[in-house]
């Protein structure tokens, strides 16, 4: 279990009516049904993803994120959940906008951009940064959006969206001790609790 | 010990559910139609796959589209051409047989043995022809129903069908929604659209422009409306493929004939000829009384007509799970359509799984061999179906 979803897990109320976008292989909603007993749908686009969540017997739909939730009903979820995915998304401010729209709440969840890691390898390697988190390059990362603690909390703010909560997870020595006093620099993992008012 | 010479030119494969034999079963109470008339009694061809448990939980009921029948699965003695979804039922296949009981019947109105237009009319001792009555999709509905209780299944493991069949899979969910536990519905709809109609109404026009139709009654008459069945059933089958395969497999080849300048020697496609060995193939098969009723059975179909037009408020009606699976080049039931139907599910709370899949066979995908994701989605979800009934 990561370590992001275990703080999904306390923010998110029993019995919930959850969406999921980019459920994956429905691991986080089969864990949220066992332990919340929530009722939840995910939408998903990878075929491997789909055909774990038909193994699991968990709701799915395909559906990419990209093309909006337009067959989403106002305010028909509990809180919506978007864990690793927003960083992967065309327009993720109008992907926001959606979550706003059909859910009372959302949980978002990115890799953090502003990690010192991050900064270290553009600051002194000059080149974009690779990590076991971030296994990609630059040309063929599905991670197109990326941003920082900061970049997203001034996007909430001119969008008018309210901050809940917000957690910083880091795994890893020493951002693992250091996050609380800067978040921004030693937290790998953003997670936020946002409402749309 | 009397020698005995084998008959069957085929070894059934170990992933085949083997020789199988329809069993004709008659129905003496009578059946009042959604069209107000009451057939007194009817019978009804089936067949059946693997072995029913001794709790009878392990029972599917495959539900056939247009031009389908009973012979779902393994082969008839003799015959070298398995049922129409062999692919996909059979030991260790997608619906296994191993582990299920596989129920596949002729419908109400076909022409494989179950009462029909080609039946005969009690009353008169002829011919039904086109005087048998209209049906919807949910009187097949209510014999299926009266079929289950005669093979002593209180409720089905699943109800599966493509295409008409996956509208009656859902018309059960609505219908007798204690009495299933999974709705499998492949490449269908909610309701045709205007484009889907108006097919179908090119092909009965077909149908009836042929001299040899009689207003419907040729089994009178003595003769069959073979070039106007083989006409409708060339412009169905047009809409089951998609371009991209058609092109493929037949492209601009020629069957005989050359563009050379200078000859005028007639030049024919083998697209044209393979529409018209399938047209003139399926027309000596199949009933056009039949076309036309089944036809109209999926023009009439809304799922929702009856709910104010809301699927979400008919889905609430269910109990079972869902899932939905359609396919990328099927434009006669586009993935659009699986889709609405997979959201009316999510809207009504129900279990639900919707993949749209890559595939280039249009329509048609659902019966087609070999498609990994497919087979894997399917074989999947059937297990977890399996794994329910122990």
């Amino acid at each position: 279990m990561r370590l992001d979803q275990k703080i999904i897990e306390n923010w998110v109320q029993p019995n919930a009516h959850i969406l999921d976008l980019g459920c994956g292989d429905g691991s986080l909603l089969e864990h949220l049904k066992k332990t919340k007993h929530i009722n939840g749908y995910g939408l998903e686009i990878s075929e491997a993803g789909i055909l774990g969540c038909v193994k699991r017997g968990i709701n799915v739909i395909e559906q990419n994120l990209d093309d909006g939730l337009k067959n989403f009903a106002d305010q028909s979820f509990d809180t919506v959940i978007m864990s690793q995915v927003l960083q992967t998304m065309h327009y993720p401010d109008k992907v926001l906008a959606e979550m706003m729209r059909v859910g009372r709440e959302a949980i978002v969840t990115f890799p953090n951009f502003g990690h010192w890691r991050a900064r270290w390898h553009l600051a002194i390697g000059g080149k974009m940064p690779v990590s076991d988190l971030l296994p990609f390059e630059w040309y063929n990362t599905p991670n197109i959006h990326f941003c920082t603690l900061k970049d997203f909390e001034v996007l909430c703010k001119q969008l008018n969206y309210t901050i809940i909560d917000r957690q910083v997870a880091a795994e890893r020595a020493p951002g693992k001790w250091l996050h609380p006093l800067r978040p921004n620099l030693f937290g790998e993992t953003a997670i936020y609790r946002i409402r749309g008012y | 010990m009397p020698h005995t010479t084998p008959t069957t030119p085929v070894q059934p494969q170990a992933d085949s559910v083997g020789i199988v034999k329809p069993k004709l079963i008659r129905f003496d109470e009578p059946l009042t139609l959604a069209c107000g008339r009451t057939l007194d009694n009817f019978e009804l061809m089936v067949e059946t796959y693997g072995t029913l448990n001794s709790n009878k939980s392990n029972a599917v009921l495959i539900c056939h589209a247009l031009s389908g029948n009973q012979h779902a699965a393994g082969f008839y003695e003799g015959d070298d051409k398995p049922g129409w979804w062999d692919a996909y039922i059979g030991p260790g296949k997608a619906i296994d047989t191993n582990h299920l009981y596989v129920v596949a019947l002729n419908n109400l109105g076909g022409c494989d043995g179950s009462t029909g237009p080609t039946s005969i009319n009690p009353e008169d001792g002829q011919p039904w022809g086109s005087r048998f009555p209209p049906l919807r999709v949910r009187d097949w509905v209510h014999n299926q129903a009266r079929l289950a209780d005669y093979l002593g299944i209180a409720r089905w493991a699943a109800v599966v069908g493509g295409s008409l069949g996956g509208m009656q899979a859902m018309r059960w969910a609505l219908e007798y929604p204690d009495r299933l536990r999974h709705c499998v519905v492949i490449a269908s709809a909610m309701k045709l659209t205007a484009q889907n109609i108006a097919f179908n109404q090119t092909a009965r026009q077909a149908i009836m422009a042929d001299p040899n139709y009689q207003s419907g009654e040729y089994l009178r008459h003595n003769t069959l409306p073979e070039s106007g069945l083989g006409v409708a059933r060339m412009i169905g089958h047009i809409t089951y493929l998609s371009d991209d395969g058609m092109g493929e497999k037949f492209g601009r080849q020629l069957r005989s004939g050359t563009f050379a300048q200078g000859t005028d020697e007639p030049v024919e496609f083998q697209i044209e000829s393979y529409l018209r060995y399938q047209g003139r193939k399926f027309a000596k098969a199949f009933d056009a009384n039949t076309y036309i009723l089944m036809t109209r059975a999926l023009d009439y179909f809304d799922l929702a007509r009856e709910y104010n037009n809301n699927p979400v408020e008919a889905f609430k009606k269910a109990q079972c799970d869902f899932a939905v699976m359609a396919f990328d080049s099927d434009w006669r039931f586009a993935p659009e359509r699986s889709h609405e139907i997979a959201t009316a599910l999510l809207h009504a709370n129900k279990n639900v799984f919707y993949a749209r899949i890559e595939s280039p066979y249009g329509h048609d995908a659902f019966l087609v061999p070999d498609q990994p994701r497919y087979e894997a989605l399917f074989s999947s979800y059937m297990q977890k179906v399996a794994n329910a009934c122990a």
